[in-house]
């Protein structure tokens, strides 16, 4: 139906909307999405930092306070009583009392023996002078050890303080409850997936990791990617999670770092669940649009193409009455310049006729012929005259009157009177008239003549079995009657002329090819138009258009 | 029968001729000019019971001007139209001016004739409804 132009058109129009429209929305859910995720993710960071922070705090806190007692217990006892093991047990008992976690306490003298120890695991007497812890503690006073296994074969760290006395040194040792200890680094965890773990330098677990390991393992981290200060950052692992990283430096032991872990996936679900929504949205309205263009552009093209329709039938038709009228004027005008000569030849033999009846001719043996010629001429004048009379009677016979015109009770009358002749050639003729078409203000006989016309065009096209078919319609402004035949319809390049003068498709003399172009002109003269659709094959259809004229008032 | 009751005028001579042949030969006096202006200056002179008018002629004035000049100075006289261009405006222009009636050309003598016939027995004069009677027997003959 539409012509390829139109469907490029629209195929332009859609692209153009589509893009236009696309490209900024898309480009804001991406801008959008993007700034989002980069705040979200910073503010995830920033907790994990602030956690790791306050956690290493508690921590350098918890090592501090036992740092502190041991070293005041140390500072306020001799040598003598604090080798006396009811009193080291009674100092591990204070020492427990009010700080807590401390598994047992011993002294070692300056060559590394312990001469004293209380707690669980029998080390009285052992010889530490070639342990490491014992070489820092000599050397600083104050040592808290990496976790080892020891004598004990147990992972444990210790602290350990020197005492100066009377030029001997001594140290007090104690070890700390790994439990207790591991229990308060993993307070910093959070969700179901977070961990936090210490790790010495040499990324080693100080204690146990939640996910993955055990203490004295080596970490899945690298510590020198932790700064002094608190750090923190996003890591892809080999199996596609991302990770979030915090880290902080413990303060009073050094060289351990407490990590705290969080899984991205978990942390940014809002933020993933905000953008699924988002997509959910701009989707919804990427297909909203989609309809919209789609069907509005679609819309607009056929109305577009339906006015281009239009006006080339406007345009076709006013081609057509233009042309008519001036055919009209010039047959008007041929009919004077004929008619004139045919009158003087009447005439003339006429007069020849009167002459013949003279006496002397009567003799004449030609007077047959003679006669005959002459009869032969004025039947050929009346011939002639008949045509151009035809022609200008129907020219005269187009002024219409103003009358009451029931348009269907016309089309009713001309089928009753084509009827006969119809069924004769086992043609059908259908009506469908509407119930609503007005009695308009008209000239009864001259729409009687076209629709006869019509109908009788249309028996001829069919000419044996078929179907005519006369259909009348109303609405505000115009009557519309339409008939259309199941004949083999009219070709295109025919379909121009049909309602010129003396246009013709009917042979042997059938028509005289003034039938469409008087009704043309009859209708035309109403103010109505007559058109005309047909496709080869498929039959034709004549549509009479009248505008409402209201009848006269009397 | 010494005044013709009948006055002719179309420009078209060849007609005018054969047509006020054919009447005389019927014995039927007949008189033609071939303008407007000359068949009123025929009218000032003398009455004509029946007027036979064209009404397109070229030049000049034309067959309703006649007509208007015709029923001016002779009121009383019938007047017939003639026309090769058959408009029913012009036609029924010249009804309204007061013709009797038209015909469409080429005409047949008959159809004149019995326009005539009519005409001529709306007279008072009793020798032109006289004149009437002998169309009228005329065209029965035939």
């Amino acid at each position: 139906m539409e012509s390829p132009f139109y469907s490029r058109l629209q195929g332009k129009i859609i692209l153009l909307t589509l893009l236009v429209t696309f490209t900024p929305l898309l480009l804001l859910g991406v801008i959008m999405y993007r700034q989002f995720a980069g705040m979200y993710t910073a503010k995830v960071l920033e907790q994990v930092r602030y956690r790791a922070e306050s956690q290493a705090e508690s921590l350098d806190l918890f090592l501090n306070e036992r740092t502190a007692i041991l070293g005041a217990i140390a500072d306020t006892h001799s040598f003598e009583s604090i080798t006396e093991e009811d009193n080291l047990a009674l100092k591990l008992e204070v020492m427990n009392r009010w700080a807590g976690a401390f598994v047992d306490l011993g002294v070692i003298d300056q060559n590394g023996r312990q001469l004293a120890y209380v707690g669980p695991y029998g080390l009285k007497g052992r010889d530490y002078s070639d342990q490491e812890w014992f070489d820092e503690v000599i050397g600083k006073g104050v040592h808290i050890s990496d976790v080892y296994l020891g004598f004990r074969k147990l992972p444990h760290f210790i602290i350990a303080v020197r005492r100066n006395e009377r030029q001997k040194s001594w140290i007090l040792r104690a070890t700390i409850d790994p439990d207790v200890f591991g229990r308060i680094v993993q307070a910093a965890h959070t969700g179901t997936t977070g961990d936090a773990y210490l790790v010495n330098s040499k990324s080693v677990f100080q204690t146990r990791p939640r996910f993955g390991g055990n203490t004295l393992d080596t970490a899945p981290v690298s510590t020198p990617v932790f700064g002094k200060n608190t750090t923190t950052f996003e890591q892809a692992l080999g199996d596609g999670r991302k990770v979030l990283y915090g880290g902080t430096w413990l303060k009073v032991k050094k060289d351990w770092l407490l990590v705290i872990t969080r899984d991205a996936e978990t942390e940014m679900a809002d933020l993933f669940a905000s953008r699924n929504v988002q997509i959910g949205i701009i989707v919804a309205g990427i297909i909203a649009i989609v309809l919209t263009t789609v069907f509005t552009t679609r819309m607009m093209i056929r109305q577009l193409s339906q006015a281009e329709t239009r006006m080339r039938e406007m345009n076709a038709q006013l081609v057509q009455s233009d042309k008519l009228a001036s055919l009209g004027k010039m047959a008007a005008g041929v009919a004077h310049e004929i008619n004139n000569p045919l009158a003087v030849i009447l005439q003339k033999t006429g007069w020849l006729a009167d002459l013949l009846e003279e006496e002397d001719l009567q003799k004449s043996p030609n007077l047959q012929e003679f006669r005959s010629s002459v009869n032969k001429i004025e039947e050929h004048v009346e011939r002639a005259r008949k045509v151009v009379h035809n022609m200008l009677g129907y020219v005269r016979r187009m002024e219409p009157r103003l009358e009451d015109v029931d348009v269907n009770q016309t089309v009713n009358q001309t089928i009753d009177i084509l009827d006969n002749f119809a069924r004769a050639n086992n043609i059908d003729i259908q009506t469908g008239l509407a119930a609503n078409v007005p009695i308009i203000g008209g000239d009864q006989a001259k729409l009687q003549q076209v629709v006869l016309n019509l109908v009788t065009n249309a028996i001829d096209a069919i000419g044996k079995d078929g179907t005519v078919t006369v259909r009348t319609k109303a609405d505000d402004a115009e009557i519309s009657i339409v008939v259309a035949d199941t004949g083999p319809g009219i070709p295109e390049n025919i379909q121009k002329k049909v309602f010129d003068p003396f246009f013709t498709t009917k042979g042997g003399g059938k028509g005289n090819g003034l039938g469409l172009w008087v009704s043309y002109s009859i209708i035309e003269k109403m103010g109505g138009t007559l058109s005309l659709r047909s496709e080869e094959g498929h039959g034709a259809e004549f549509t009479i258009r009248l505008p409402i004229v209201a009848p006269e008032t009397k | 029968m010494d005044q013709p009751s009948i006055l002719v005028v179309d420009d078209e001579g060849d007609f005018l001729e054969t047509l006020l042949n054919r009447l005389k030969k019927r014995n039927i006096l007949a008189v033609g000019c071939t303008s407007g202006e000359a068949a009123l200056k025929l009218l000032r002179e003398a009455a004509f019971a029946v007027v036979v008018l064209d009404i397109k002629m070229p030049g000049g004035m034309d067959g309703i001007q006649a007509l208007r000049e015709v029923k001016k100075i002779r009121p009383e006289t019938e007047v017939i139209l003639l026309t090769g261009h058959a408009s029913l405006e012009t036609s029924m222009e010249g009804m309204q001016h007061g013709a009797y009636d038209y015909l469409l050309k080429p005409i047949k003598l008959e159809d004149l004739l019995e326009k005539l016939a009519q005409a001529l027995e709306r007279r008072t004069d009793s020798a032109q409804r006289a004149l009437s009677d002998q169309i009228r027997g005329l065209l029965k003959k035939k």
